[in-house]
């Protein structure tokens, strides 16, 4: 069970700032979706919109075509696991577990448990006595066995040492594949956890920058190194959004849509052609005053 | 690196370090290419069943829809054959298409860059030869 969200004309003003900017897209289904931003982007704002946590200025969000702002059934769909410690802090890990258990109708105990012990949360401690990590690895044990129908995980990992990381990405992925829903992973950790993407939406001022297949959009980077005037000659033309020289060298970064020939032109010309990261990408993309 | 195992082998790379793919070609790629391989040298052999998107996604760690890029690919070329509803499984025939292709490429891509070297290094290619000559009784 995977939920749609369509989000039309959305906007959110905090005073005379708008966080999110008039924002429309569609998230399909069943998938890994990315949601990229620098600072301030708008991505936790939105992602709070969708949560029905604030109501929006204007604009409008359907989950399943359904608005699910103050109803139950549609915002039961939906599960976020925000970055902030939201947890209130007296109630011990057993209790907020017992709580999530009895909102979320998906919940999967077995699945709970087993996460508990992998992150070797203490159940008897109360939340507020937990280190940072801790806390974080009670969100993702509940954004899990939430099994909500749109699962959505704000910087979920906060503190996380790199194994548990590892361990977050690797349950999150194990358990989509057996239990396919929509899961929005917002992250600066672009390297870490861009491999995990099926699509990715990236925001940019409070507006989407992009929204595209994960292959789709590395398949648009490419990188050369060489001489100089042998890497000006191949790129000649094309969209350069990164340049940068070490003496006689240069290494370039080129994305857009006209990339096919390069391959060919720059093996004649005796260059080598490397994909792009998705991180790499994605700096170059933000960058104030880049051209998409 | 041997990946055809019939036991769930997610688990057994629990929270280590992913396998490493190079930062050459995309990782859909790779792993057409590591197939590729397995059924070049044997490891993989024609009919043999190979692990479904959903293992190589665990192993790996990456998105399935990536692993079935791979697939895709591999199925246009004619090296795997999809069975509905039991799998993918190696193409008869396969090993043989592959030798062509890879032979028909070998020159360009393999021998003209190691003559560009020893070049590059004042290698003569009577030396390089030799070497070739001297190798071949041992393999």
């Amino acid at each position: 069970m995977s939920a749609a969200l369509e989000v039309r004309d959305l906007r959110m003003r905090f005073g005379a700032q708008a966080a999110i900017d008039g924002i429309s897209f569609r998230l399909e289904p069943g998938r890994i979706h990315g949601l990229l931003g620098r600072n301030g982007a708008g991505k936790t704002t939105l992602l709070s919109l969708v949560a029905s946590l604030r109501r929006p200025t204007s604009g409008s969000i359907r989950i399943d075509g359904v608005d699910p702002f103050g109803i139950a059934a549609a915002a039961a769909k939906v599960c976020l696991v925000p970055s902030g410690p939201e947890l209130s802090g007296g109630l011990r890990v057993r209790a907020a577990l017992k709580a999530a258990a009895a909102l979320r109708p998906n919940w999967d105990a077995a699945l709970a448990e087993r996460l508990v012990g992998r992150f070797a949360l203490p159940m008897k401690k109360t939340i507020a006595s937990l280190s940072r990590g801790q806390r974080s690895a009670v969100g993702i044990v509940i954004g899990l066995a939430s099994r909500a129908e749109l699962t959505m995980f704000d910087e979920a990992y906060l503190g996380l040492d790199a194994p548990s990381r590892y361990a977050f990405y690797e349950e999150l992925l194990q358990d989509y594949m057996a239990h396919p829903r929509t899961i929005v992973l917002s992250t600066h950790l672009i390297e870490e956890v861009g491999d995990l993407f099926e699509d990715v939406l990236i925001l940019k001022d409070g507006r989407v920058l992009l929204q595209e297949n994960a292959e789709q959009l590395r398949s648009r980077g490419a990188a050369l190194v060489g001489p100089a005037d042998k890497v000006d000659a191949v790129v000649a033309g094309l969209n350069v959004v990164g340049s940068r020289s070490l003496g006689p060298t240069k290494s370039v970064t080129v994305y857009g849509n006209a990339i096919d020939g390069l391959h060919r032109r720059a093996g004649e010309a005796g260059l080598q052609v490397a994909p792009v990261p998705l991180q790499d990408l994605f700096v170059h993309l933000t960058e104030p005053g880049a051209a998409s | 690196m041997v990946l055809y195992m019939t036991e769930e082998p997610a688990n057994t790379a629990a929270t280590g370090a992913r396998p490493l793919f190079d930062d050459k070609t995309p990782i859909y790629q790779q792993i057409a290419d590591q197939i590729k391989d397995d059924i070049l040298s044997g490891t993989l052999k024609e009919e043999d069943q190979v692990m479904s998107t959903n293992q190589y996604a665990a192993f790996y760690r990456i998105n399935p829809a990536t692993a079935a890029k791979a697939f895709q690919q591999l199925e246009a070329e004619g090296v795997l054959v999809k069975r509905r509803g039991i799998g993918m499984f190696v193409a008869t025939g396969a090993r043989e298409t592959l030798r062509d292709a890879r032979r028909a490429r070998f020159f360009e891509e393999r021998v003209d860059p190691l003559a560009r070297e020893a070049e590059m290094l004042g290698i003569p290619v009577d030396a390089l030869v030799e070497r070739l000559r001297a190798r071949g009784g041992q393999s």
